[in-house]
């Protein structure tokens, strides 16, 4: 497909940036009105100067607001977070970080179903059959993408089966430098998984992190194994990784489907695979329900153009959570609105380069 | 522009992922690298036939070795899709790494005459059985029975870029028959890719070489994924390896010149000694001299050499009086100089070079930065920069009464004892803190190549084996 031919119209664009502020408005509405919105939302706004359900009228008024504070979601009480309106639903708390010290924490209740299904729909049924069995081979305790991808496969038609993988453990052997260890760890994990796969041959289905992909692919032939797609996120990929991913452990036949996600902002799809790209791996966030955003690392207010880096900035917009303009610990470069995205999406995310101390990333 | 490109069983592969070169003075793009993906490394190392050289015998592979040598320093040889000369290796290998171009073809030099000799250097190492042996895997040397087997049947290196030179220790690696799998430094793909066409224009099978350049993860791949290999880096790249058998570990070498009372008391005779073993090859080598321990005259020493290396001039690369490297990143300069500063700024430590230069060690000059040779003198040897290395001409001068040497030098990779007494020689010898030792007026870049250098190449691929055959009836 040409650029041109993968260029949404303007009024694509204009209806989905009208939806995004209308989302706005809604959320602004709801997270800020006392009948449903959370303890900590409405506390806050207690202290502003200004009320947000008067001045936020678009998604750019959200700038309004000062940075969302990660260190907000660290500790308790979590239920500070559950909104007034959902306080009888069943709430599940997920976390992120949490090798060292307070693991940041993010109440769901269902949208972590909505956006698994929203993705559902752009997998291909010829890769990902409908009614297909998933081995999940990624991080599982705490962590969204445990019940998620059981999610998928439920959605779907499947079963899910799944590998334990405690992704602190990896961190922490990594930090030592306990090599060894490391890789015992991760031969058990896949061994587990490879269990599975023999055991269970409606498997048609794979989710993995990038390093496990590849230990995989070094026992066996994915495609020959019968998984007709793979779905890899959890860490960082590179444009290269995303080359050989499709090349040579999935051997040109299983599909690959790389995806940006984290619990605090929901699932952020891949741009359909387009040579033009040269195996960029380009992401669109799920607008008008979160927004990942490239902006200037020296002014987090100003959105960076078009193909320059910047760091990623996120802002969540649904009724169970709302989180404006966080700074994420990453880069990336910011890319065009596609046909199948009419809005921005960010290329090659990696750790954010302006930390002194590296990020330990990309482990398991 | 020129692009080298990943080297996958000896076939070109241009990554989508590139890291640029450019020339340390001017910054003008030099060539594009092709950096691998970890997966990559493991993905070829596990593919990799491990008995690819076993269709040679190893005076085959000698006789190809030693054609390589040549090639190496007069052929056109492949560089990408480009040919390169040795002129055009040279200069490109000074253009990315600061260093001067002098040392380049020194260091080329000394890397052909490894390649040139390896029948000696081999013969060394293996203490000079009949090499044949090693072709049938058993047989009789010196009415002894003999059999080893291929333990390394892969061979790794994880390389630096500080000195072409240590590219003479993994060449031996081809003849003895293991398939060698290279991660060069970030600044000199140039001189592995250039053995390795020499070595594949010699005949070698390109398949039984691989060149990755990668990040910090592939070389983990490379070094989990070998059978045996080498790991050059610093304490914190080496750490978490010091206990795995397979990787032989080159670090800081923290090479020292040591004097007896007799030659203390001479010590004039013994400056220009002590000076080269400093200053030879820019100071960039592990086997460059950074500590000199004495008995007595410590500071009349340090003054001495402080005199001598205040005369050093930071030149460009292409100067034939050139005896420093550039810096071409000039952060790197910068915290070697704090550094320094820090540890001066304390009691206990002087820099007698600057008193005599009258101006600072850290030059700076547009894109680069360069640091002159630096001599401290130190009150005690327990002192913060009494045993330390940095990555031009810098040492330390202690007094350490020479009963207390053995004990006390610590970890050094090189000691040259200017010595003539046995006493003193003997303790030296049984020293385990001492890689290589020189009794005598030897400066410590001076090798013997037939010798073992932080381990034996040949044990480290080959392990001897018990074996008895019934004769044929």
């Amino acid at each position: 497909m040409t650029k041109e031919q993968n260029e949404p119209t303007d009024q694509q664009i204009t209806e989905a940036k009208a939806k995004l502020d209308e989302q706005t408005r809604a959320m602004v509405a709801w997270h800020f009105d006392p009948a449903s919105g959370c303890p900590f939302w409405l506390e806050y706004a207690a202290g502003l100067p200004w009320d947000p359900r008067k001045e936020i009228k678009s998604y750019a008024d959200l700038d309004k607001f000062d940075g969302f504070e990660d260190e907000w979601l660290r500790g308790g009480p979590v239920r500070r977070w559950v909104p007034k309106a959902l306080a009888d639903k069943p709430i599940y708390v997920f976390e992120t970080g949490g090798s060292t010290g307070v693991p940041k924490s993010r109440i769901n209740i269902g949208d972590f179903r909505i956006d698994y299904e929203m993705f559902s729909q752009t997998l291909n049924d010829e890769y990902f059959p409908k009614g297909a069995d998933w081995l999940m081979l990624g991080p599982t305790g705490p962590r969204r993408l445990r019940l998620a991808v059981e999610h998928l496969a439920q959605h779907r038609g499947g079963i899910s089966f799944h590998v334990d993988l405690d992704p602190r453990w990896v961190v922490k052997l990594t930090k030592q430098g306990r090599v060894r260890e490391a890789l015992e760890y991760k031969d058990h994990i896949i061994n587990q998984g490879l269990t599975l796969l023999r055991a269970h041959d409606n498997i048609r289905c794979l989710f993995t992190t990038p390093k496990l992909l590849e230990a995989l692919a070094e026992r066996i032939s994915i495609p020959k194994a019968g998984i007709g797609g793979v779905f890899c996120g959890g860490t960082q990929m590179t444009p290269q990784f995303h080359r050989f991913a499709r090349e040579e452990l999935l051997e040109g036949v299983s599909e690959f489907v790389p995806t940006y996600g984290n619990t605090l902002m929901g699932l952020a799809c891949h741009k359909p695979f387009d040579p033009a790209d040269n195996y960029d791996v380009i992401y669109h966030p799920p607008q008008p329900r979160a927004m990942v955003e490239v902006v200037d690392p020296d002014d987090y207010k100003r959105i960076a153009d078009y193909g320059q880096t910047g760091r990623t900035r996120l802002t969540t917009l649904t009724k169970e959570f709302f989180m404006p303009r966080f700074l994420e610990r990453d880069e990336a470069e910011r890319t065009k609105p596609c046909q199948a995205y009419p809005w921005d999406g960010v290329a090659n995310v990696r750790p954010f380069s302006g930390f002194a101390t590296p990020v330990v990333e990309g482990v398991y | 522009m020129l692009h080298i490109p990943i080297l996958r069983q000896g076939q070109p592969y241009e990554s989508v992922e590139k890291t640029e070169l450019v020339h340390h003075l001017t910054g003008e793009p030099i060539a594009q690298l092709s950096l691998a993906n970890s997966g990559l490394v493991s993905r070829d190392i596990k593919r990799m036939d491990d008995t690819v050289l076993e269709s040679f015998s190893l005076a085959e592979l000698m006789a190809m070795t030693k054609k390589a040598a040549a090639l190496f320093m007069s052929a056109d040889l492949p560089l990408g899709e480009d040919s390169q000369s040795f002129d055009d290796y040279i200069g490109q290998l000074s253009a990315t790494t600061g260093m001067p171009i002098t040392y380049c073809r020194s260091n080329a030099a000394k890397i052909h005459s490894v390649l040139d000799d390896i029948d000696k250097v081999i013969a060394g190492l293996t203490r000079g059985f009949d090499l044949s042996i090693l072709d049938k895997g058993h047989g009789r040397d010196d009415d002894r029975t003999l059999s080893f087997y291929r333990a390394g049947r892969i061979f790794g290196a994880v390389l630096p870029s500080n000195s072409p030179g240590v590219h003479s220790l993994w060449v031996p690696a081809i003849a003895l028959k293991a398939p060698i799998v290279l991660k060069p430094g970030r600044e000199e793909p140039w001189t592995p890719y250039r053995l390795i066409q020499a070595f594949a224009a010699a005949g070698i099978p390109p398949e039984a070489m691989g060149f990755y350049p990668t990040g910090h993860a592939g070389a983990g791949a490379l070094l989990q994924n070998v059978d045996r290999s080498m790991l050059f880096g610093g304490r914190a790249t080496t750490r978490p390896y010091r206990d795995d058998p397979n990787v032989e570990l080159h670090g800081p070498g923290y090479s020292k010149v040591l004097l007896d009372e007799d030659a203390a008391a001479n010590w004039e005779q013994h400056v220009e000694v002590i000076a080269s073993s400093i200053l030879a090859n820019g100071g960039r080598s592990c086997i460059n001299a950074s500590a000199v321990w004495t008995p007595s005259h410590a500071r009349e020493i340090a003054d001495a050499l402080a005199l001598k290396f205040a005369a050093v001039q930071a030149l460009p690369a292409d100067d034939p009086h050139a005896e420093l490297a550039a810096f071409a990143n000039p952060a790197v300069a910068q915290s070697i100089n704090a550094a320094i500063n820090q540890g001066l700024s304390g009691q206990g430590a002087t820099d007698l070079t600057e008193k005599h230069r009258g101006s600072s060690r850290l030059v700076e000059n547009g894109r680069v930065s360069y640091l002159l040779p630096t001599v401290i003198h130190c009150d005690d040897r327990d002192h913060a920069l009494s045993n330390r290395e940095f990555l031009f001409p810098f040492a330390s001068v202690v007094e350490c009464p020479v009963a207390e040497m053995p004990d006390a030098i610590g970890p050094s990779l090189v000691v040259t004892a200017i010595t003539q007494h046995h006493a003193f020689a003997d303790a030296l010898m049984a020293s385990p803190d001492i890689d290589r030792l020189n009794i005598g007026a030897i400066p410590t870049y001076r090798l013997s190549w037939d010798q073992p250098h932080e381990g034996n190449l040949f044990e480290h691929l080959y392990r001897q084996r018990a074996f008895q055959i019934e004769p044929a009836a």
